[in-house]
């Protein structure tokens, strides 16, 4: 017997009982776009989290002035002493290492702004060129600060879109002077991202370059350094890095705080991996359903054509011939099943996306494959009882109908 | 030689704790090519022979030859083989696959004897225009009256070319006319070379057979061979 010829008997089984086949169809294909949706939005959620990351910066290490109260009473603390700023030189000593793509030093204060007669508050950001990459931000206008030494103090600035709109309203800012604290400086960007920042809201921030800000708040100490390591991996040895170079630097005091946000991120990466593996496993067990009903259905089957059972061993059936015919059966009913599945999964999938569009629910690969595998396994599995009962049956009685 | 020959033959079938004796000693030698009835009241045994001829069924002690091969013994797939090409069934209810139009039911066995698709179409193009059934190819059994269904089978049961043709009660469910077709149809190939055996309670149908078997109570009681066939006019 050739397969195709299997293949065609089979579907002819099917297409001659419309009512069973589409029954069995939707039983399976639920299953498998039960599977299909629910690992879809745990997958959403996952990336949706790791999203609102991401946007903080990938592979980010923030270097803080000042040890954290965690690691208990130091002796500096005891005697009084304030801890040692964090200056550009340190920023600077940083850079060396292969393992760092980049830093950004971080100077932060506020201060009154003013273009002609208009004039806010605003909060400084004094930083370099590479903030823009390492926050993921982009520009709606212009340029960012210029890629110069971190000394070298220039009157330029970017500015967010709601200080535009507030100092400059509908005229044209960029390439325009404006005035922060006591010093000019010119337009040279606007930033279009949205979101915040160490808690201020990036479209209410001016940036000038790191030098310019020490200057203007009269300070050589830096707020914060961000330092992005090139790899998930490299991120705890930069961290040893940093606190032995700073050590280093502070005559062995080690009066830094440094902190990772990929370690939170790891953790709800966790979770939600889980998350998505648990109701993939739920929905995986309607499958099993599925592939019980196949199993009854299949059962029927056999006693409904006992007599065709009979037939077929009378023209020379093999057993294993017999088998093979249910098993295809079996086969092409989980296989559209699981196909009809699929399909309804990804178009629920897009309906969700729709609905949210910030959750990102696109099913996960190895739970679409995993479906499909799982669909055909149960959907044979199941049908093998069934297929060797027939195969089994006696073909007097059989023909006869008892 | 024998096509078919059977020894002392038994066939029991246990019912609750009763035994009966559904064939009890039956010797029976047929020549290639015959032409025999197998005649008796309902529940002599008839059919359970028919059966076991066929391979559908085992003695429960005896031996039997086919074409003087023990096949008492042979595997489930070798049996399987043998019904496949060497012995075609006709039955009473013509077993027809409902779904399946007359060309495919008759299609059927060389599916299962794995000929391929070009030969299966011109045999069954053959077969179905020898039994007149060209206009009914593409018919399911549903549209078709009794004597049409059974000469599906008839075709059914010959496309392989089988040297045996068991029939069990052909004409039961049909009536004078269609039964009298399928009797002209089967003494035609019994005519070509086909050893037939036919399992009939009717005397007219039985009486035209060379050879006539009559059973009792799973024995054979009397086994008469006339010198001239009543089945060539
Ligand atoms: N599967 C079976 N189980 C029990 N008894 C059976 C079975 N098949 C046939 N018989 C018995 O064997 C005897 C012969 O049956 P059968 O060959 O069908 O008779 P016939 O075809 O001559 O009417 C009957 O008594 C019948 O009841
Ligand atoms: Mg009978």
């Amino acid at each position: 017997m050739h397969n195709r010829d299997i293949g065609a008997f089979a579907w002819r089984a099917l297409t001659g009982y419309t009512t069973r086949t589409v029954l069995m169809l939707i039983a399976m294909a639920i299953g498998v776009a039960a599977v299909v949706m629910l690992t879809a939005l745990g997958e959403g959620a996952r990336r949706y989290v790791a999203g609102q990351f991401a946007s903080l910066g990938t592979n980010l290490i923030i270097v803080i002035p000042g040890r954290a109260e965690t690691a208990g009473v130091s002796p500096s603390t005891l005697m009084g002493e304030t801890p040692r700023d964090l200056t550009l030189d340190d920023a600077m000593a940083l850079t060396r290492n292969y393992r760092v793509r980049r830093i950004a030093p971080l100077n932060i204060g506020s201060a009154d702004a003013s273009w002609k007669s208009r004039s806010r508050e605003v909060t400084v950001f004094g930083t370099t060129h590479e903030l823009l990459a390492l926050r993921h931000w982009e520009l709606a206008k212009g340029r960012f600060l210029p890629d110069t030494d971190i000394d070298i103090a220039s009157p330029v600035c970017v500015i967010g879109t709601k200080i535009r709109d507030e100092l400059f309203g509908a005229q044209p800012a960029l390439g325009q002077w404006m005035r922060i604290g006591d010093r000019r400086f010119r337009v040279i960007g606007i930033l279009g991202s949205e979101g915040r920042s160490i808690g201020v809201d990036v479209q209410e921030v001016v940036m000038i370059p790191v030098a310019s800000a020490q200057q203007l708040f009269n300070t050589p100490s830096l707020f914060r350094i961000l330092v992005e390591a090139r790899t998930r991996e490299a991120i705890e040895p930069v961290k040893t890095f940093i606190l032995e170079t700073l050590k280093e630097r502070h005559q062995g005091e080690e009066d830094v705080t440094v902190i990772t946000q990929d370690a939170v991120l790891a953790t709800f990466d966790r979770i939600f991996t889980a998350l998505t593996y648990a109701v993939g496993g739920i929905a995986a067990i309607s499958l099993f359903v599925a592939g019980i009903l196949i199993m009854n259905v299949m059962l029927v089957a056999v006693s409904q054509r006992t007599a065709e059972i009979g037939l077929l061993k009378a023209l020379g059936a093999a057993p294993r011939q017999i088998v093979a015919l249910f098993l295809a059966e079996a086969f092409l009913l989980s296989m559209l099943g699981a196909v009809l599945g699929l399909l309804l999964g990804e178009l629920g999938s897009m309906i969700v996306r729709q609905m949210f569009p910030t959750l990102p629910a696109y099913p996960p690969g190895w739970a679409t494959l995993t479906a499909l595998l799982v669909a055909l396994a149960t959907g044979l599995l199941f049908s093998l009882l069934p297929a060797r009962r027939a195969a089994r049956l006696d073909p007097v009685l059989a023909l006869s109908g008892r | 030689m024998a096509v078919i020959e059977l020894r002392q033959v038994h066939r029991d079938f246990q019912v609750g704790d009763q035994t009966v004796h559904a064939l009890d000693d039956v010797n029976l030698c047929i020549e290639a090519g015959d032409y025999v009835s197998i005649m008796g009241p309902s529940g002599s045994g008839k059919s359970t022979l028919l059966n076991l001829i066929g391979l559908l069924d085992r003695a429960t002690r005896g031996q039997y030859l086919l074409n003087g091969e023990d096949v008492t013994t042979l595997s489930d797939i070798a049996q399987a083989e043998v019904r496949n090409r060497q012995i075609g069934f006709v039955f009473q209810a013509f077993h027809l696959v409902p779904r399946l139009t007359a060309a495919q039911n008759i299609e059927l066995p060389m599916i299962l004897a794995g000929v391929a698709k070009d030969i299966r179409d011109v045999r069954v193009n053959e077969a179905l225009k020898a039994l007149n059934l060209d206009s009914r190819a593409h018919h399911k059994p549903d549209q078709l009256s009794g004597g049409q269904r059974q000469r599906v089978a008839i075709a059914r049961a010959t496309i392989m070319q089988p040297k045996v043709l068991l029939a069990d009660e052909p004409t039961g469910n049909l009536d004078r006319k269609s039964g009298q077709d399928v009797i002209d149809i089967l003494e035609s190939l019994n005519a070509r070379g086909i050893t037939l055996l036919i399992v009939t309670h009717d005397a007219e149908i039985g009486g035209r057979a060379r050879r006539q078997v009559h059973m009792l109570d799973g024995r054979i009681e009397t086994d008469q061979t006339s010198e001239v066939s009543h089945a060539q006019p």
